[in-house]
């Protein structure tokens, strides 16, 4: 049978736990003896039997009186497995709100009809849609307490609804409820013969299931990459999670942001049966048919399909959850995919108050604020946009050791792709206070960047580097053999030419890697030398016109 | 792809993410159903390697096909097997068998405080050699970062709170009013210092799931899950003997054991209810849980 995740969610006290107690109770799906036990407790203990007490697990949790984490029970309707997430509506708990709701697929959202829409039903709204949970249905509770009167029920339909839309939610349903006493839960109420809908249980029985992003682009961001050699197990295997797609053996594939690329050799499994497809949600493994050094955290796309974005800076719709604000400049640990790196904040373009829903210019973001942002990234890494692919938009912020925020990527502000100089992330980091220009006076010429590539890289760019020396021109020879060191080398070289030097970078790749190492350094004259069909005296001359 | 699958992809990536992030990671192994299956699962994540130790915490008290069945599997799987134990109570008899404390303190002595040790180093503990096929004392008592453990959310109350990754302070205290957020599968992979986190990855399988998929994967199960031909008698969940009493039931399969808890008598007891330090006080399990009891 299937199973489906729900979370309940709403302002403290407008009937989350009653309303799941009661319908564990009506659909028979309490263990032997259980309400019998709580009512006896209660009567123990002189206080009137409630139906969230059922759920109170937890000693400390009876003491304060207040949901504090999200419950999970379970109950089963004709037609599938139910795991009821209950979730605090208490502020102080929001991140336990959080935790629940993203294990949802679906939500129910309580108003209290006395109380009617409260600061927490506004921010649990915005929360389900920050979340991406997209099948709501809203119950009114305690009609009981509004003379179970329609127009109360429509006037904070209209309020709420309203509200929703704005934050981009589509409730499936409106239900007036009376938790306490069963009605509209399980079969229609009699007390409220004006409503004609479904009741919650049909409601909930009419949510579909998420369907796997099987129809987007194919995304699968690499977890790790394992080679373990206990008993002579030679394989090289790319591990992670299929997000999106599917992918078949032979594929062509590539990496981002290093746009390494190499081909699907084999599906790699323990006890399953072999195969040569496989696709969204799966945990599984590959070789590849070349070698190739792919390190953890790039995204795996095919190629000639819509692939991620490579940047370093984008902006991002967040919500904030940490006891510190977060603030500009400083350093946080972004985790988004497989990806970790770290990022500072550039730019906070508003802050969002969900209790009144103004929005305001400030320095920071505070607790349980969401705000839009610009991040800078000290790394390139691979991202979508939500509108274009929403499960690899999402991100968490890590300050500290804490998991302090969550966001989604809305547009790429990256002015280039490929790397960045980490010299420009560096917010701390004190550059130069002499003018290029002036230096150029004093030297007699100015900087440039040769990047030696092809066979014979080594010995050409030595020889370079001796014939500028002997004629006085500051030049300065490194080179890298693997692409693992193209990022310190681009550092390097952004230092030196920073410097007024001339770089002579000796890389082992083709013409195509010329790209990624150049680009990130454009602000410096390049000189592409291809140590295949160039003489030391032709790159001297094609250098010497660039200076 | 089916609910296993879906089980099996989360609990696979959960191991993975772990695996990358710890450093000193180990994985706690009763030789129970969870536990055997949580060691399945690692050996899918890893495709049939288990790049990290398995710590069993031997009471003594365990029913001695256990220890047969644990050693067995070691040798045949080539598992890197740690085994900890508190030899102080046992060695000065302060045991609930022996008579000399109830059964919550017997499980703090051999269970919690024995893990406690054990994990952070500090008492000696043994290592399987697969040179000799022996325990031998362990020479590297390393401190544990990160520690995977089978607890399932449907088996009580206060793992139902439980999240995947699950920090622990210092003294090993579970707060559980201040835990992390976590969603969009990204989890709590910083720490303090000093501290560690408890790592689950089968937080949402059911006590039908296991067996399920016990069954889809013909795993290997210590036979004391199963009635002897003609009984009427089989353990539903593994503990010490002295405190463990086996369950009326006929089911001598796999097959027959998930018919039992789909349809039949079982539907509405606790998996536990043989177990009985869980009825000494009502909060008993979730104060020791705090304290490091699995
Ligand atoms: N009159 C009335 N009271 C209700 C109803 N549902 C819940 N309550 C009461 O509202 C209070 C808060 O309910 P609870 O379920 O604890 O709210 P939670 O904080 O959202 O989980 C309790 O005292 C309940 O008895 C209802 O339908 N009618």
């Amino acid at each position: 049978m299937e199973r489906m995740n729900v979370v309940i969610v709403g302002h403290v006290d407008h009937g989350k736990s009653t309303f799941t107690g009661r319908l564990l109770a009506d659909t028979g799906s309490l263990p032997e003896g259980k309400l019998d036990q709580v009512k006896a407790w209660c009567a123990i203990n002189s206080r009137p039997f409630e139906y969230a007490f059922l759920l109170d697990a937890l000693k400390d949790e009876q003491a304060q009186g207040v949901t504090i984490d999200a419950a999970r029970c379970f109950f089963k309707s004709d037609k599938r497995h139910y795991i009821i997430i209950d979730a605090p509506g208490h502020i102080e708990f929001l991140k336990n709100m959080i935790t629940g709701a993203a294990r949802a697929e679906a939500a129910i959202l309580l108003i209290d009809a006395h109380e009617g829409v409260q600061e927490n039903s506004r921010r649990h709204g915005y929360m389900l849609s920050m979340l991406g949970i997209k099948q709501v249905a809203v119950l009114i509770n305690k009609m009981d307490l509004a003379n179970f009167d329609e127009t109360v029920f429509n006037r904070i339909k209209e309020e709420y609804s309203q509200f929703l839309t704005s934050v981009g939610v589509k409730p499936s349903a409106w239900v007036p409820v009376c938790a306490r006493d069963g009605d509209n839960l399980i079969s229609p109420s009699e007390r409220m013969p004006w409503y004609t809908g479904l009741d919650v249980l049909a409601v909930m029985d009419a949510f579909h299931k998420e369907l796997p992003a099987e129809n987007l682009p194919f995304r699968l961001p690499v977890q790790d990459v394992y080679k373990f050699t206990a008993q002579d197990d030679d394989r090289r295997i790319v591990a992670g999670t299929i997000v999106s797609g599917t992918i078949n053996e032979g594929d062509e594939v590539i990496f981002l942001p290093s746009e390494k690329r190499s081909k699907i050799a084999k599906i790699e499994g323990f006890n399953v049966d072999p195969r040569s497809s496989i696709g969204t949600d799966m945990a599984t493994g590959f070789t590849l048919t070349t070698q190739i050094f792919v390190k953890p955290g790039e995204m795996m796309c095919k190629t000639g399909a819509a692939n991620s974005h490579i940047g370093t800076q984008f902006k991002a719709n967040i919500f904030w959850l940490g006891k510190n604000p977060l603030v500009l400049g400083k350093k946080y640990k972004l985790k988004l995919g497989s990806a970790r790196v770290q990022m500072v904040v550039k730019e906070i373009i508003n802050v969002l108050n969900a209790a009144e829903l103004s929005s305001e210019h400030k320095p920071e973001v505070g607790r349980h604020e969401v705000a839009e942002v610009v991040f800078q990234t000290q790394k390139p890494i691979a991202f979508d946009t939500a509108d274009g692919h929403p499960l690899t938009s999402r991100f968490v912020i890590v300050d500290g050791y804490e998991i302090a925020g969550g966001g989604i990527v809305v547009e790429n502000r990256s002015n280039r792709s490929g790397y960045t100089a980490r010299l420009e992330f560096d917010s701390d980091w004190q550059m130069t206070s002499i003018d290029a220009v002036k230096r150029a006076q004093r030297a007699g010429h100015s900087a440039a960047i040769a990047i030696v590539f092809g066979a014979h890289a080594n010995e050409l760019s030595k020889a370079i580097e001796t014939s500028l020396f002997e004629e006085k021109i500051a030049a300065y020879r490194i080179g890298a053999t693997s692409p693992l060191q193209w990022e310190r080398l681009v550092e390097m070289a952004y230092i030196l030419a920073d410097s007024g030097q001339v770089v002579i970078a000796a890389i082992s790749g083709t013409s195509h890697d010329v790209v990624a190492v150049s680009d990130p350094l454009s602000r410096f004259p390049i000189v592409p030398i291809d140590s295949d069909h160039c003489t030391p005296a032709q790159a001297i001359e094609a250098i010497r016109t660039r200076i | 792809m089916n609910h296993l699958d879906r089980l099996e992809a989360q609990s696979v990536y959960i191991f993975r993410e772990a695996y990358r992030d710890f450093k000193q990671l180990g994985m706690l192994w009763s030789i129970g159903k969870d536990s055997t299956v949580l060691l399945w699962l690692a050996r899918k994540a890893f495709f049939g390697h288990v790049p990290f130790p398995l710590i069993h915490i031997d009471t003594s008290y365990k029913i001695p096909e256990m220890i047969a069945y644990r050693n067995e599997k070691a040798l045949e799987w080539n598992l890197n097997l740690i085994v900890g134990q508190n030899t102080e109570a046992l060695a000065n008899k302060q045991t609930y068998p022996d008579g000399a404390i109830d059964r919550i303190a017997c499980c703090r002595a051999l269970k919690a405080d024995a893990l406690k040790h054990t994990l952070d180093g500090t008492w000696p503990r043994l290592r399987m050699n697969h040179e000799t096929r022996q325990l031998e004392t362990d020479t590297n008592p390393t401190a544990f970062t990160g520690v995977i453990v089978g607890a399932r959310a449907d088996e009580e109350g206060s793992r139902s709170k439980e999240r995947y990754f699950s920090p622990r302070n210092q003294d090993h205290d579970w707060d559980v009013a201040d835990q992390p957020p976590e969603f969009w599968n990204q989890y709590k992979t910083d720490f303090a210092p000093g501290t560690h986190v408890r790592i689950h990855p089968l937080l949402d399988w059911t006590e039908l799931n296991i067996w399920e998929y016990i069954d889809r994967e013909n795993i290997p199960i210590i036979d004391t899950y199963f009635a002897k031909p003609g009984g009427n008698q089989r353990y539903r969940s593994l503990g010490c003997f002295p405190c463990t009493t086996p369950v009326e039931s006929p089911s001598r399969t796999v097959k027959e054991i998930i018919e039992e808890l789909r349809s039949g008598k079982f539907a509405n007891i606790a998996e536990r209810s043989g177990r009985a330090q869980d009825k000494e006080d009502g909060g008993g399990l979730e104060t020791l849980r705090r304290e490091g009891y699995m």
